[in-house]
């Protein structure tokens, strides 16, 4: 059990380090094609193969795994912070602003997340440059992924604003402005902290539900969701087979956040 | 006093399906406003319509420039179930939502169902089998599933698909098992090492009586509210999984309205969707508070003061 969370350490770091060291790994750019060398089979040149625009396949994973492993973080941090900013004021307000916030919430996690990042995304230009399409796809999950972050973010601090400590801070006169900052958020951070980290899964898995249905991040960026589009000829898949490393790499970091998650939740306080 | 609080959670879910139906309403009129194209009728580039022609069409329009009577009308077509016009489908979008609403539901059904039963199913069984790694399966199974995009699970079933019929029903089965799975295993286990447990244990009940009658029974109520995540969890999943399977449901049809950015048809269809989430919400948090009053007190602020 021990080693488990040594061994998910291990392999997202050489994930990230592997897609921070994209430029110096890959032989090729992610866009440059090799037209000699279309649908390519594995070989020293191209270690994964090329796709059906002769593409490098192993550069385009290192890069699409740095677009998704520093992306996902960044919107992460982006939905925690507004989860923070709302859950956070409206357990310390409490009252009217507490009830309001909480019925918003309930009412933003009832839509669909899918449908409503969908509606949202459609109303966007989708021929936008491939920089953009990056931008707004992780804007857009970061900025509708607060709800549920919101919700614990609010509980608890309503539980530290009972405390005894603040109770006291509050009495020997100190600023509500103050006493949010110095005393509340500084205690809050283990909750907010927990939050990010799984968030970062999420966004991840929505990135790759978005490529895939050709809403993600646009052509030539690689990603994984828009790598795993070329999952969908099963003849091919079965003919190459290195076609599912975006894959098992995507379900390896996922499964090694969530299981440093795990680990987390379940050490001793 | 406990028909008293059901009926005060009654009117609370009704209250709250009745101002999601409206914000959302409002919601998806803005975005319907906000959109590319709105505004603009690719009739009046017809140049067979003459100088009157055109501008009867341009003053019919001109009533939607009107924001407060544009809403008034947006909301009162929503309540008689007028949901406006597709401009990509170029048909009503009640028309496309009743043609395509059952297959999803019937979709959604079995593999809602069957996440849920084969999750508890699961859960139950690990929690009686209490062996030191007994849970190894289902764990790495469900730590599988939750790190896999339902794309993926779906393309997986579509290439099994000759073998196991409806690829769309199992994808669904697969999102859905490793929440329902994690959840109860834990309600479960909490439940198991209650002194009550302790004491049956001790009494020399068989291991199946404990568990059905004083580990699962008590645990029912909490495990009763997965019945509404589970219904969100299969509606989110619903879009990637049904355009993989090319099942021609609601999912579908959002995907294509997102890609023709057919804005009227994909706000109705969100509003839709999260009604039906409400609604089994609602049930479930109502069945609860039937099943376990004091569990709905718990949640009920009024009750709780």
């Amino acid at each position: 059990m021990k080693l488990k969370q040594p061994i998910a350490l291990v392999v997202l770091a050489v994930a990230v380090a592997a897609s921070l060291g994209a430029g110096w790994l890959a032989h090729h750019s992610y866009a440059d094609q090799s037209r000699e060398f279309i649908s390519a089979p594995p070989s020293a040149e191209f270690w994964l193969g090329t796709d059906e625009l002769g593409r490098d396949r192993f550069a385009r994973l290192l890069y699409g795994t740095r677009v998704s492993l520093l992306l996902a973080p960044a919107a992460a941090l982006l939905s925690t912070l507004i989860a923070a900013l709302i859950g956070g004021a409206a357990g310390f307000l409490g009252g009217r602003w507490e009830r309001i916030v909480t019925a918003g919430v309930d009412l933003f996690l009832s839509l669909p997340w899918l449908f409503l990042l969908l509606a949202v995304r459609a109303l966007l230009p989708l021929n936008t440059p491939p920089v953009t399409s990056v931008t707004i796809t992780f804007l857009l999950l970061g900025c509708l992924g607060w709800a549920a972050p919101a919700r614990i973010i609010r509980a608890g601090t309503r539980t530290l604003v009972n405390s005894d400590y603040l109770v006291q801070a509050s009495a020997s006169g100190i600023s509500r402005w103050r006493l949010f900052w110095r005393h509340l958020l500084p205690n809050l951070r283990p909750i907010l902290l927990a939050q990010f980290w799984i968030s970062v899964p999420v966004f991840i898995l929505s990135e790759a539900n978005l490529g895939l249905l050709g809403l993600g991040v646009s052509e030539p960026l690689p990603s994984w969701g828009a790598m795993l589009r070329e999952l969908e000829n099963y003849s091919t898949v079965l003919r190459n087979p290195w076609m599912l490393a975006p894959a098992v790499l995507l379900v390896v970091v996922v499964s090694c956040l969530q299981l440093l998650l795990r680990t987390e939740e379940s050490a001793p306080c | 006093m406990l028909a008293s609080g059901l009926l005060i959670q009654v009117s609370r879910q009704v209250r709250r399906i009745a101002l999601t139906v409206l914000l959302g309403g409002l919601l998806g009129a803005t975005l319907v406003r906000l959109g590319p194209g709105f505004g603009v009728d690719e009739r009046e580039l017809d140049s067979r319509l003459s100088a009157e022609s055109q501008q009867a069409i341009r003053s019919q329009r001109a009533r939607d420039n009107n924001i407060a009577s544009f809403y008034f009308r947006y909301l009162a077509g929503l309540v008689h179930g007028d949901f406006g016009f597709s401009q990509s489908l170029n048909r009503p979008v009640s028309e496309l939502l009743k043609e395509r609403l059952p297959l999803t539901v019937v979709s959604l059904g079995y593999g809602v169902l069957g996440g849920i039963s084969i999750g508890l199913a699961l859960a139950l069984l690990t929690v009686w089998w209490h062996a030191p790694g007994a849970d190894i399966v289902p764990a790495v199974l469900s730590g599988l599933c939750l790190a896999s995009p339902a794309a993926v699970i779906a393309l997986v079933f579509l290439w099994l698909g000759p073998w196991i019929g409806e690829a769309s029903r199992w994808a669904i089965t697969l999102v859905v098992f490793p929440h329902v799975y994690r959840y109860a295993k834990n309600q479960l286990v909490a439940t198991s090492q209650s002194p009550h447990v302790v004491a049956a244990q001790a009494r020399g009940l068989s291991s199946w009586r404990v568990l059905w009658a004083h580990v699962f029974t008590p645990a029912a109520p909490q495990l009763a509210a997965l019945a509404g995540i589970s219904v969100s969890l299969a509606f989110g999943a619903s879009i990637p999984i049904e355009v993989i399977c090319d099942t021609p449901g609601i999912g579908q049809l959002a995907w294509r309205a997102a890609l023709d950015r057919d804005l009227p048809l994909l706000v109705t269809i969100t509003v839709l969707v999260a009604l039906m989430t409400l609604v089994v919400n609602s049930l479930a948090d109502i069945a609860l508070a039937l099943c376990a009053p004091s569990e709905g007190a718990a949640w009920n602020p009024r009750a709780a003061e």
